[in-house]
């Protein structure tokens, strides 16, 4: 199972709880499951927040694979100049 | 010309990347032949003007525009009343996500002004003097509100309240009363606490910086056309043509495919233009007058109602052991938002200590509303702010170990596989490498003078991917149009033909890069976050491998044979079945059949691309402070900074140079200086002092590459790093020459003369 991590601004919606296990292999089903778990949470994170799996940042790709001993951060999108 | 590069068949060497040709936009640049912004016209087409808000906040009672309206030659008269009603939702509209409603209410006031400069009314009329006059006629009531622009007064309790539908997110508890602060937002690891209290030393800071401006020399404009079946025509400049399209379809409920918008050459954006002002007030003024009409900022409009970057408050605090292991760091920002929410504290909290790993920190920001121009997007937004009060912090605690502030940056510096500060594991980073760069090059031991100082900063920025499009089109001669949706702000034309013509194997004379309007190209997200040469990058190299793919195939057709028994190399199809008697076929020759081996040749490519590689920089500057005057010469600065591969290193230098001269800026002397009425009293570069040639002495760039595996080519953003290292860097050398840390930017000759009194008794 993939070690997904969320932000502190995700604790509003599980309880204080930031660190999970997992099973995802894609970031659109690891999305589909939080948000099972913590109503909400889903469309938070998919309009606040990229992914960063395995340490390279992903946004906007829910397609983008997980592997079973992934380690994933939510963090927040990034923009620019 | 010819279509063949000479490159020997098979080689694995480069031929075009990495070189350094003359730029395509070059000879129309230097020749004023390219058409910025304010250069477009069209016939009929008349002038659009602005009226803006004279006090920093004020109850809007009432506007009469009827004697405007009646004044001979004007044709158009519009205020908050003719836009629709736009509801609050974060919409993406190329970038990051925005607030609908805000964006709208930036565009145009409705019922309070919130900002000295902020658009109350428009009007489009014959002439600019016909539109100055009316602008003069129309009755504007105001009930003038008490104001706050410092941040930390907008953060208390009794602050005059900007909006009173905003709580603070963010929270432990759900706030009951409205407040300025829009957010707090938090990251931490460990125990600070405790690491704090088994620190051998501890140094902690407090530093202070203005709200600056981006200060791009060409003025925002734009003309727009609204047809009478309801099509919309804009040509404006911007860092990206599909940002003002989805903007401009926002504000004024339209659907995005009646507006096209064709982007100008642009003459700098630096951020600032990543949203929209004029584009929506010249569609509207254009529906109510059926003409064109034609919106030219002033200067002073430039200042004042357009985003400037945050002025900041920025705690830090460190604890070391005395062999220099940082244990334990708190890191608190304050950032201005200006009239609405949006401040780039995230990414400032997110990259404060990105470079460097420590096992307990604490980093709290805070989003914070002011009376004020809705602070914009200015490269790498808030990461510059938060290194000058971390690297600013550093060099202090260097002093107070006894260290030289390279060895302390390099026994704490991140690595590959080490967790970034604001979460996942670093992978093919080059910060070592580029600390390693400056100490070892002969500016950082080279001898200091009386008066002078040297001062060494960090930076980070995490560089982005996104969507972009790009199409590959050959022609019947062989030549090439590379087409993006990309403004090109930074050189990125370059790089695109570039990487299409190492692709193709030919030379570069034979590619010409192009920028397409909204309805040529596919959507591509704008120019900004590093992110062109990466990720539209990555589609032109994609669509010109389709192309080689297409032109192998169309080459085994002429020569019967199948189509793994063709290569392509040197810009020419080999045929390797040895029953074959052929000599190659050059792009031109298949070019040339094109009808007959199935039509025109061209692909194209539209991706989300991911795994940007982040970019790290390590600065050293020398100056001399005049104990007179208290004025500051830059002497000498060297920037080193991982670039991953640098596909045009004259443009990279350039990104690292102009990054220098924008931070130098910042530090000794940009700000934005209100009156007590909170109105602007520098809005224009006699008063607003940017950085000219002249100030700057010739900056040296280090170009470390070391590679991003998920880039063709190995690039990662180059354009964002070089503005993060230089404010801390030049504080930390005037630190060094007066032997005084100055806390609070810019460094003016004012300020310093007051610290050599103090210091001097």
């Amino acid at each position: 199972m993939a070690r997904v991590v969320l932000p502190w601004d995700c604790r509003q919606f599980t309880g204080g709880q930031t660190e999970f296990d997992i099973e995802a292999d894609t970031v659109r089903r690891l999305i589909s499951q939080l948000d099972a778990r913590f109503p909400g949470l889903g469309e938070f994170l998919s309009q606040k927040m990229a992914v960063a799996i395995d340490g390279e940042i992903h946004q906007d790709a829910w397609s983008s694979a997980i592997r079973p001993a992934s380690e994933v951060y939510l963090i927040p999108r990034i923009g620019g100049g | 010309m010819s279509d063949v590069l000479d490159k020997p068949a098979g080689s694995p060497a480069l031929k075009i990347v990495g070189s350094r040709p003359i730029r395509p936009d070059g000879a129309d640049k230097v020749t004023g032949r390219a058409a910025f912004g304010a250069d477009f016209n069209m016939p009929g087409q008349l002038v659009g003007r602005v009226l803006r808000s004279p006090h920093a906040h004020a109850r809007i009672v009432s506007i009469d525009t009827r004697k405007a309206r009646a004044l001979p030659g004007v044709k158009a008269v519009i205020t908050g009343a003719d836009f629709p009603d736009v509801a609050s939702e974060m919409h993406d509209g190329g970038e990051s996500a925005s607030n609908l409603r805000d964006l709208a209410m930036n565009v145009m006031a409705r019922t309070k002004a919130l900002y000295n400069g902020h658009a109350v009314a428009a009007v489009a009329a014959v002439s600019a003097a016909v539109a100055e006059a009316a602008l003069a006629l129309i009755e504007v009531t105001y009930e003038v509100l008490p104001h706050v622009i410092d941040v930390e007064a907008a953060m208390a309790p009794d602050a005059p309240v900007l909006h009173p539908h905003m709580f603070t997110e963010g929270l432990d508890a759900k706030p009951t009363t409205p407040s300025n602060i829009a957010k707090r937002n938090r990251l931490g690891r460990g125990d600070p606490d405790q690491a704090f209290a088994e620190a051998d030393v501890v140094f902690e800071g407090r530093y202070t910086t203005q709200a600056v401006h981006q200060g791009y020399i060409e003025p925002h404009a734009c003309v727009a056309s609204w047809a009478e079946d309801g099509q919309c025509e804009v040509w404006s400049s911007s860092q990206g043509q599909f940002m003002v399209r989805t903007y401009c379809a926002k504000v004024l409920g339209l659907e995005t495919s009646s507006i096209r918008v064709t982007p100008a050459e642009i003459g700098g954006g630096f951020g600032g233009k990543t949203t929209v002002y004029l584009e929506p007030l010249a569609l509207a003024l254009s529906r109510q007058s059926g003409h064109p009409v034609k919106m030219v900022m002033t200067r002073d409009e430039v200042f004042r109602a357009t985003g400037p970057t945050s002025g900041a408050v920025i705690l830090v605090k460190f604890g070391a052991r005395s062999d220099g292991t940082i244990i334990a760091a708190d890191v608190e920002l304050k950032c201005q938002a200006g009239a609405f929410a949006g401040s780039p504290v995230g990414a400032a909290s997110m990259t404060a200590l990105a470079c460097y790993d420590i096992a307990n920190f604490s980093i709290t920001g805070w989003d914070v509303v002011t009376n004020s121009p809705k602070v914009a997007a200015y490269r790498a937004p808030g990461a510059p702010i938060a290194a000058f009060g971390v690297e600013s912090a550093l060099d202090d605690l260097a002093h107070k170990l006894e260290m030289d502030p390279i060895a302390l940056r390099e026994k704490n510096a991140v690595r590959d596989g080490v967790k970034a500060a604001y979460g996942p594991k670093f992978t093919n980073i080059g910060f070592l490498e580029t600390l390693a760069a400056i100490r070892d090059s002969d500016h950082y031991s080279a001898p200091l003078g009386r008066n002078q100082g040297r001062g060494v900063a960090a930076g980070f920025w995490f560089n982005v991917g996104g969507e972009s499009t790009a199409a590959v089109h050959v022609g019947e001669d062989g030549s090439v149009a590379v087409v993006t949706g990309s403004p090109d702000i930074g050189g990125s034309r370059a790089s695109m033909a570039m990487m299409a013509a190492e692709t193709l194997e030919i030379p570069l004379d034979r590619v010409r890069p192009r920028i397409a309007d909204t309805a040529s190209i596919g959507f591509s997200m704008l120019t900004g976050g590093s992110r062109t040469t990466f990720a539209t990058g990555m589609a032109v190299v994609q669509a010109a491998e389709k192309v080689v793919a297409d032109l192998k195939r169309r080459a085994a057709l002429i020569w019967e044979v199948a189509e793994d028994q063709v290569d392509w190399a040197g810009g020419a199809a080999h045929c390797l079945d040895p029953g074959k008697d052929v000599g190659p076929l050059t792009l031109g020759d298949i070019a040339a059949k094109a009808a007959t081996t199935g039509g025109p040749i061209t692909a194209q490519v539209s991706l989300n691309a991911q795994g940007a590689g982040p970019g790290f920089g390590v600065h050293v500057c020398d100056v001399e402070v005049d104990p007179e005057t208290g004025h500051v010469t830059v002497l000498r600065y060297t920037a080193a900074q991982d670039v991953g591969k640098a596909i045009h290193p004259a443009y990279v230098e350039g990104q690292v140079q102009g990054g220098v001269a924008q931070g130098v800026g910042w530090a000794l002397n940009e700000e934005y200086i209100f009156d007590g009425e909170g109105r602007m009293e520098n809005a224009g570069f006699l008063d607003y002092r940017v950085p000219v040639a002249s100030d700057l002495p010739m900056i040296d760039a280090i170009l470390v590459e070391v590679a991003n595996p998920r880039h063709p080519f190995g690039a990662k953003g180059v354009g964002e790093v070089p503005i993060v290292p230089p404010l801390a860097a030049v504080a930390n050398a005037v630190r060094g020459a007066i032997g005084v840390r100055m806390t609070d930017l810019p460094l003016s000759p004012p300020k310093i003369r007051a610290v050599l009194d103090a210091r001097d008794g």
